[in-house]
């Protein structure tokens, strides 16, 4: 590997377990008209299993570009995105789709609540796409709320929702299916400092005590703190 | 939850522009069954008519009359079994807003080839023996509250003076296409006030064999062909066809409005639809990020719409079958109006076909919806 971003693998091979996601030689290039745009090139990258990983840089770097690569919302010009043996870059929009059901836990910056279904409802969606019965999505769903502290709140509307909340109740929608990777963009982005830090506190534990395999993205370097490691992404180059 | 009660949440979102937006479906389902209620009573019309009678009129038209002396050269015809004939008379019963048809008849004749006018027996006799007597529909008695024995008075039209007139008589239709808001009442009478000068309207001759209509009609009208007053023959519901061709242009005006309102709801439901859609571009995102294929989420978006027009279009179709299940001012005109259990259910598929046709191009924008750029437009 003689890019820069080749670093990036060798390093984070030595620290832990098998490795979930495999990332090689990712490149994303927007064209518009006659002119190539590029975002990222030469990007390689393993996640292991289990790790609690910040992605940080500043606005612009490509950071957002590769988290959507890997929760299969976006496609790479190039490079290959192998998530517990299968290339995701090779799979139809249909074949990502149910992936994603499956394999990928969304946190968005700013919640991204349906604010005409309660918390519950909000939670359960990723279930209805499961064969599921009423009666185990329920079980499932109370479990996450349970986890991130919000049982009691399970009939409320976001609206009803402080921002922490909201954001605790996105966390639950993004655990309900056991997915195998959650992916955070800003995950504390929108919140004061005492919400922003429960936040990270929940994804912390639910690394530690869950062995959930986390990226998070982020602008805030005490929030990349609480992560195992941290990567940066400058003007399309990752390091550590 | 279920994927339908998703649906429903997104229909409750904005409930005053979804109560708006099926309410003025309803409005337009209202016009459309009773546009189509129109047009099935003027084709039921046509059909009214018998296959075994024989309408003559004037070859110069229907509003010329014809000389009592063809009644007999008629009845010489072969294959002709009964021979009446009838006259519009048009009067008016207090306020001319309150129309029904009146026709002065060669009474015996005409009420044994009409066994569809049900009289009992006694109320026949009655409405035969007096000159002056009127036969009416039940229709009729029941919307003036007139009695059996009752005297009214009509105002004539084209020929002057009050007419005083009993109720001897009332009749039921065996088929409600025929109208119950009808009067009749003896020629005579009619012939005696207009001094002898207006002859018979029309001659209704009735049929030894139906399957002779076309010769004996030919036989009459070679008849009269060179006589002072030439005759055109027809089967009774060519003749009533004829009268419904006549109609034949509201028939297509009907249709025309009924398309025009047809696409003015189409582009205010799919418009509801579009403004929903683009409202919801963040959580449409945020449905395909946790694996919600697009076709599913095309059928979510046909789903709102369909629901949409088929609540709308099914309280305006009873609405219309509700308003017009009475008496009502339209039935003088169309006897027997109303909306048909057919048009109940074409109006339903209608309403199906509007919603999805409605719903297609948010449904589509909503499943090729790009996740990245509506997460980075509501970011």
């Amino acid at each position: 590997m003689s890019s820069p971003n080749s670093a990036v693998v060798s390093e984070a091979n030595v620290a832990q377990g098998r490795v979930l996601v495999e990332i090689r030689d990712l490149a994303k290039i927007y064209r518009r008209g006659n002119e190539a745009i590029k975002v990222f090139e030469g990007v390689s990258l393993d996640i292991r299993n289990g790790e609690f990983l910040a992605l940080m840089g500043p606005s612009g770097s490509g950071k957002s570009t590769l988290l959507n690569i890997i929760a299969g919302l976006d496609s790479p010009t190039e490079g290959t995105v192998v998530v517990e043996g299968q290339d995701i870059t090779r799979m139809s929009g249909r074949q990502l789709a149910a992936w994603r059901s499956t394999h990928v836990g969304f946190i968005f910056q700013f919640y991204n609540l349906l604010p005409v279904l309660t918390a519950a409802q909000n939670v359960e969606l990723p279930l209805l796409l499961t064969n599921l019965s009423k009666k185990e999505r329920r079980e499932h769903v109370l479990a996450a709320l349970e986890l991130v502290g919000l049982s009691d709140r399970s009939q409320h509307f976001p609206g009803q929702l402080s921002g922490g909340q909201q954001q605790r109740v996105g966390i639950a929608r993004a655990l309900v299916s056991d997915p195998t990777i959650i992916l955070g963009d800003e995950p504390t982005g929108d919140l004061d400092a005492a919400s922003g830090k429960e936040i990270l506190d929940l994804l912390e534990r639910l690394s530690r005590e869950f062995g959930k395999t986390i990226l998070m993205v982020t602008h805030d370097a005490h929030a990349a703190e609480r992560a195992e490691a941290i990567m940066h992404m400058d003007k399309g180059v990752l390091s550590r | 939850m279920t994927i339908t009660r998703l649906v429903w949440a997104n229909l409750r979102r904005n409930k005053k522009r979804t109560v708006l937006t099926i309410l003025s479906v309803m409005v337009a389902f209202f016009l459309f069954g009773t546009l189509r209620s129109v047009i099935t009573t003027l084709i039921r019309a046509a059909t009214v008519g018998s296959e075994t009678r024989l309408v003559t009129t004037n070859a110069t038209g229907i509003s010329f009359p014809l000389p009592e002396a063809h009644a007999n050269r008629l009845r010489a015809v072969e294959g002709v079994k009964l021979v009446s004939w009838a006259n519009w008379f048009g009067g008016v019963y207090q306020d001319p807003k309150q129309f029904f048809a009146q026709f002065a008849i060669k009474a015996e004749p005409y009420l044994a080839m009409y066994p569809e006018l049900q009289i009992t027996a006694g109320d026949r006799d009655a409405f035969l023996r007096e000159r002056t007597a009127a036969l009416v529909g039940v229709g009729l008695l029941e919307k003036f509250g007139w009695q059996i024995g009752q005297k009214i008075t009509l105002k004539g039209t084209y020929l002057p003076g009050d007419f005083d007139f009993t109720i001897r008589a009332a009749y039921t239709p065996s088929d409600p296409a025929m109208g119950d808001e009808m009067m009749l009442f003896h020629y005579e009478y009619f012939y005696e006030r207009s001094e002898g000068k207006i002859g018979p309207g029309w001659y209704v001759v009735q049929l030894d064999r139906p399957d002779r209509a076309a010769d004996v009609a030919a036989a009459i009208d070679a008849q009269f062909k060179n006589s002072s007053a030439p005759t055109k023959t027809e089967t009774e519901r060519a003749f009533q066809a004829g009268f419904a061709t006549m109609w034949g242009n509201i028939g297509f005006l009907v249709s025309a409005i009924g398309t025009a309102v047809f696409f003015a709801i189409l582009f205010v439901a799919a418009n509801t639809m579009m403004m929903a859609v683009r409202e919801r571009v963040g959580e449409t995102a945020v449905l395909k990020t946790v694996g919600f294929p697009n076709g599913l989420l095309f059928r979510l978006v046909i789903a709102e719409s369909v629901l949409i027009t088929i609540v709308g279009g099914a309280l305006g179709l009873l609405l219309a079958r509700a308003a017009f299940a009475g008496k009502t001012p339209l039935h003088a005109f169309f006897p027997g109006f109303g909306v048909t259990t057919d048009t109940l259910l074409l109006g339903l598929v209608v309403a199906l076909v509007l919603g999805v046709v409605s719903g297609a191009v948010p449904a589509l924008q909503s499943a090729r919806l790009s996740v990245v750029s509506a997460l980075r437009r509501v970011a």
